[in-house]
């Protein structure tokens, strides 16, 4: 349990998907104009690396993976078919990002109104597709593990697309040298909050 | 028919290819393809590798869309253009394990991310669906340029100043070590990247009136 939370809290703070590896940040900067819509794309986006995250996992260690196939017969011990993994991976993140488009849909039609095109980009936001990969690369041991990592980046996503929303409508009312209105000074205030983020480094529970 | 034909390289043409290392820049103007433009800039080396890649990636793609932009259903373009651009990064995936394994290793991830980096995308749906494939090889090859002009900026500076190399040379003499000079930690972190792309953009806004964003 200590380790599940030990991954959690460092995928949320230590390596932030935005603040360290930079995914997601197409969404990240178009979607933050305010903070309402922000919140449900980073709702969106926990739920679908909540699910992603483990189902890649599963589809990782009994299909693709060197040897993975050893449960349907020995003869297959041997085949490695993690090449394929890229457009297996994405195959599942779209067919999911569907999903949750649907039920979104069924219960909260306002919310699926306010994010709108947005929803379904997420299938190509990096995020997504990112935390599969990290989660084959880091090769977690349990599908718990792999639940909590996903999880976790989808909480520190959600909480820097919050954070710049938040600051992008105060800083409407500030001074800001033209040439840098808009993107320009987004860019900078989340390299500031990279920066106050990595504060957080060699956090272990 | 043939009288018609416009040339290679007509005005036109050329526009596709330059337009993106300025005017609409995808990284700067467009905000397309961040994702992963940002990572991999610690060194000069990857990130020339990177721009490479995606070039390779972006031209194929464009051109095979817009081969088959008449013959694909609107409905299901999306999963028709993530199968396209998924298989030409498996191949560019098998080969720098094959050749470049140390590269590779540096790239981790972010190889496979060329498939969501949304520059791809967005070219796909905004032009090669639209256009012959000449024009789109020429618009692919376009912004996969300003693109990697932009990465190999930002490299060549967060290398210069924070490991004093380039291209793992080492540019500053040790005298100015010996003196007191200090590589600058700071720009190997992440969060630098950002700053640089925040302040190549001030640069080119004031350099490029029209740019300027209203609020």
């Amino acid at each position: 349990m200590e380790n599940l939370i030990n991954i959690f809290v460092k995928s949320v703070f230590i390596d932030n998907m935005i603040f360290a590896y930079f995914l997601g940040m197409c969404s990240y900067l178009a979607v933050s104009k305010t903070v309402k819509t922000s919140t449900g794309l980073g709702i969106a986006v926990i739920f679908v690396l909540g699910f992603t995250v483990p189902l890649n996992y599963l589809i990782h260690n009994y299909l693709l993976k060197e040897g993975a196939l050893a449960w349907l017969s020995p003869r297959f011990a041997d085949i490695d078919l993690s090449f394929l993994s890229f457009i297996i991976f994405i195959a599942v993140i779209a067919s999911m990002v569907q999903l949750v488009e649907m039920i979104i849909e069924k219960f909260s039609p306002t919310l699926y109104n306010s994010l709108g095109i947005f929803l379904p980009l997420i299938a190509v936001n990096c995020a997504i597709l990112g935390g599969s990969l990290f989660m084959q690369q880091r090769d977690y041991n349990s599908i718990a593990e792999a639940t909590a990592f996903g999880l976790g980046s989808g909480v520190g996503w959600f909480l820097a697309i919050v954070g710049i929303a938040a600051i992008r409508e105060k800083i409407r009312y500030s001074n800001v040298p033209a040439p840098l209105k808009g993107l320009g000074i987004t860019f900078i205030i989340t390299g500031l909050m990279g920066i106050a983020f990595m504060g957080f480094m060699g956090i272990k529970l | 028919m043939n009288k018609e034909k416009e040339p290679l390289f007509s005005a036109k043409n050329l526009k596709l290819l330059r337009e993106p290392l300025n005017d609409s820049n995808p990284i700067t103007v467009q905000v397309l393809g961040i994702c992963s433009a940002l990572a991999i800039t610690v060194q000069l080396k990857p990130a020339i590798v990177m721009a490479l890649s995606v070039a390779f990636v972006m031209a194929v793609a464009n051109v095979v869309i817009s081969l088959l932009r008449k013959s694909i259903p609107p409905r299901i373009r999306i999963i028709v253009q993530l199968v396209v651009i998924a298989s030409l990064v498996i191949l560019v995936d098998q080969i720098l394990k094959a050749f470049l394994f140390e590269i590779s290793k540096q790239l981790s991830v972010f190889v496979g991310l060329i498939i969501t980096n949304c520059i791809i995308m967005g070219r796909l749906e905004a032009f090669a669906l639209a256009n012959k494939p000449w024009p789109s090889f020429l618009d692919g090859l376009g912004n996969a340029a300003g693109y990697g002009v932009i990465l190999i900026i930002v490299a060549f500076f967060r290398e210069l100043l924070g490991s004093g190399t380039i291209l793992d040379y080492q540019v500053i003499p040790q005298g100015v070590y010996n003196f007191g000079y200090e590589n600058n930690g700071l720009m190997i972190l992440p969060p630098m990247a950002l700053i640089v792309v925040g302040i190549i953009i001030w640069i080119q806004r004031s350099r490029n009136k029209k740019l300027i964003e209203s609020n």
